[in-house]
């Protein structure tokens, strides 16, 4: 049994409508387990409340209800001076890397700031580690002087990856990473998380709607719709045998690539749009556009089932995963 | 190609800035038959989708700097007065664009702008052009298109707004539609929507359509044959299935590398391109992708042509003799 890193429970998020009584269910108790040294993947498509969950899991949203512990202690009651050694423990990495580097700062000075918050290192220790940190994350400690704008994107990624290593952090929940970059900047990417993750034993929770570079990374998945789990288990079984019917038409709308003739399933064109989160469908969220529904689904919100293997699924209709 | 509809000939795009000539588009050929879909693949800047508004004419940059011929039917619209543009464009070219929300007005409603194009070029009164976009918007799938009529973009949802967006292009049959990046901006379930409605609406019209996308699963998806662009013009070209099982160009091997495949057990690592792409200010001598690719050697450093090396209808831009690709290819991709 491998150690546990971090684990959430019936995490809620609302956020209420202003000027009226309507609240957005963004994330609508999810419970999660992440152990120490995997990856877990979060997918979902826009507005399924993967960004919100990243954000609770390491308080930069205050829950509506839930815990998450780290390491066994319950972070959601504590004040900020009390989450400040936790904060050095736990980083993010943004999607944007336009929007998350402060244009007037220069790198030396971004990539610093985390010691000097911290108030960890020496200053001329911070500009020693500074140095290292650029090297490595593929960058030339040459660039301290420069300014976020004289990189390219997948360069200013580097910048936000070296700004999450600073701390040695045991967790990085990185959201959406990848998607603003080209495919051949975003393999670079990629692959020099995953080098990073082998050097520093380091845990990931990774936020994407690419399901590609998802089933890519991830040791284990988690697909969510409208501010539920519906669905999480290890990567390759979910990916090739599918128990929750969203998963299924999830999978099957990906256009394979004309050569990966084993990708190639029947496409399931799911009707209709996503319901708004300020109103979700009663019983299971899905069941509005789901091919299986019936009565009961309807009514009565499935839970997640053991369905073995580390498999787990919301639905009444469970589809037959044994095929594997 | 005699039986060419579309014809584009060493399209050239330049922009004059400060701090020198960007070469955009750089020598741009391509051809587009009746009846077919062609994708143009590439990374961003590669120039994909400042070579179609090149072909629509509708790069306004007083610093832009256009040559090559486009033939449309044999005629030149490089060439054409402006008056005359404008009715090609709309009525026998029509573009839809990534971005629906930008693309649309926000203050007038969908049936206004859906009628106004109608009537930009076809003779109908109000009311004729009205019940011809309610037609057209139950054509692309959008319910209850009687009252949706009156709606404002805002009130749609992204997927929506694109199905707004091709019921406008198609509103006066065009014969060619580019789509620019169609799909990028919707989630994946809304995608495979709007990728049956395009093929259903292929399959109906007939229409030829130029795809510009950087999505390898939506251009295999649609398209028959794959333009693959680099730093401004095209490396390689030939049928989907050529290009994607038996690609030519290092620069699609290190394309193809750098995807996660979905349908393939996971690989430990991805072949990512070393690198970034060139600077369009002062590209590099000779290939624009030898500073890049692991496979250059000294004939590198004069730029290759666009050439059938291989079989009479595959393109490819590479000095590499044909006969031993296959097993560089294996060693870069594995």
């Amino acid at each position: 049994m491998s150690e546990m890193l971090l684990e959430a429970r019936d995490l809620v998020k609302h956020f209420p409508v202003r000027r009226s009584k309507d609240v957005v269910h963004a994330v609508d108790g999810v419970s999660l387990d992440v152990q120490r040294g995997e990856t877990l993947g979060i997918v979902g498509e826009s507005g399924c409340g993967k960004s919100t969950l990243g954000r609770l899991l390491v308080r930069l949203h205050e829950p509506t209800s839930g815990t998450v512990r780290f390491r066994g202690d319950d972070i959601t009651k504590l004040s900020r001076r009390e989450l400040r050694p936790f904060r050095r423990e736990m980083q993010m990495i943004f999607q944007d890397p336009y929007a998350s580097l402060n244009p007037r700062k220069r790198v030396g000075q971004i990539v610093a700031d985390p010691f000097h918050i911290h108030r960890t290192a020496s200053r001329e220790e911070t500009r020693r580690r500074v140095q290292d940190l650029l090297e490595v994350v593929g960058l030339s400690p040459d660039h301290v002087n420069r300014y976020p704008h004289e990189f390219s994107g997948g360069q200013r990624q580097r910048i936000g990856v070296a700004r999450a290593l600073a701390l040695s952090p045991q967790l990085i929940v990185a959201d959406e990473p990848v998607s603003a970059l080209d495919v051949s900047i975003q393999a670079q990417v990629i692959n020099l998380l995953d080098d990073l993750q082998d050097d520093f034993q380091l845990t990931y929770v990774f936020i994407a709607h690419d399901l590609g570079v998802v089933h890519h990374v991830s040791d284990r998945i988690a697909v969510m719709y409208l501010g539920v789990v519906v669905e999480i288990g290890p990567s390759d079984p979910l990916f090739l045998h599918p128990i929750h019917p969203y998963t299924e038409a999830l999978l099957s709308a990906i256009p394979p690539i004309e050569a990966d003739d084993e990708a190639r399933r029947e496409r399931i064109v799911l009707e209709g749009e996503v319901p708004s989160p300020i109103d979700p469908p009663p019983g299971c969220r899905f069941h509005p556009r789901c091919p299986y529904a019936t009565e009961i689904c309807r009514v009565e919100q499935p839970l997640l089932a053991d369905h073995g293997g580390g498999r787990f699924a919301a639905c009444h209709h469970p589809l037959d995963a044994k095929g594997a | 190609m005699p039986d060419a509809l579309l014809e584009v000939r060493d399209l050239s795009v330049s922009f004059r800035t400060e701090n020198g000539v960007v070469r955009a588009v750089d020598g741009l050929s391509l051809s587009l038959a009746l009846g077919e879909v062609v994708g143009i693949v590439g990374e961003s800047g590669s120039g994909k989708t400042v070579s179609m508004m090149a072909v629509m004419r509708l790069i306004r940059d007083p610093n832009a700097v256009i040559e090559g011929e486009v033939l449309l039917r044999g005629r030149d619209l490089m060439r054409l007065p402006q008056n005359e543009m404008r009715l090609v464009r709309g009525g026998e070219i029509a573009m839809i664009f990534q971005d629906p929300m930008t693309a649309l007005t926000p203050v007038y409603t969908v049936g206004w702008q859906i009628a106004e194009q109608l009537r930009a070029h076809e003779a109908l009164s109000r009311k004729q052009a009205r019940a011809r976009v309610v037609e057209l918007l139950a054509e692309v799938g959008i319910s209850n298109p009687g009252r949706r009529v009156d709606d404002y973009p805002h009130q749609f949802s992204g997927g929506m707004r694109q199905r707004v967006m091709i019921a406008m292009a198609l509103s006066c049959n065009p014969s060619i539609l580019i789509a620019d990046e169609p799909t990028t901006a919707l989630d994946v379930t809304i995608q495979a929507q709007i990728l049956e409605l395009m093929k259903r609406l292929q399959r109906d019209y007939g229409s030829s359509i130029i795809l510009i996308t950087h999505d390898m699963g939506v251009v295999s998806d649609l398209a028959e044959r794959v333009a693959v662009m680099y730093a401004g013009s095209v490396v390689e070209e030939g049928s989907k299935s050529a290009v994607f099982r038996d690609p030519q160009h290092p620069y699609t091997w290190g394309l193809l590398g750098s995807i996660p495949r979905v349908g393939r057990p996971r690989v430990r690592r991805l072949a990512a391109i070393p690198g970034t792409p060139p600077s369009l200010l002062s590209p590099p001598e000779g290939c624009r992708f030898g500073p890049r690719c692991p496979h250059r050697f000294d004939r590198c450093s004069i730029r290759p042509e666009l050439a059938p090396r291989v079989s009479a209808d595959r393109l490819d831009a590479c000095h590499l003799d044909p006969a031993i690709r296959p097993s560089l290819r294996q060693r870069s991709v594995a």
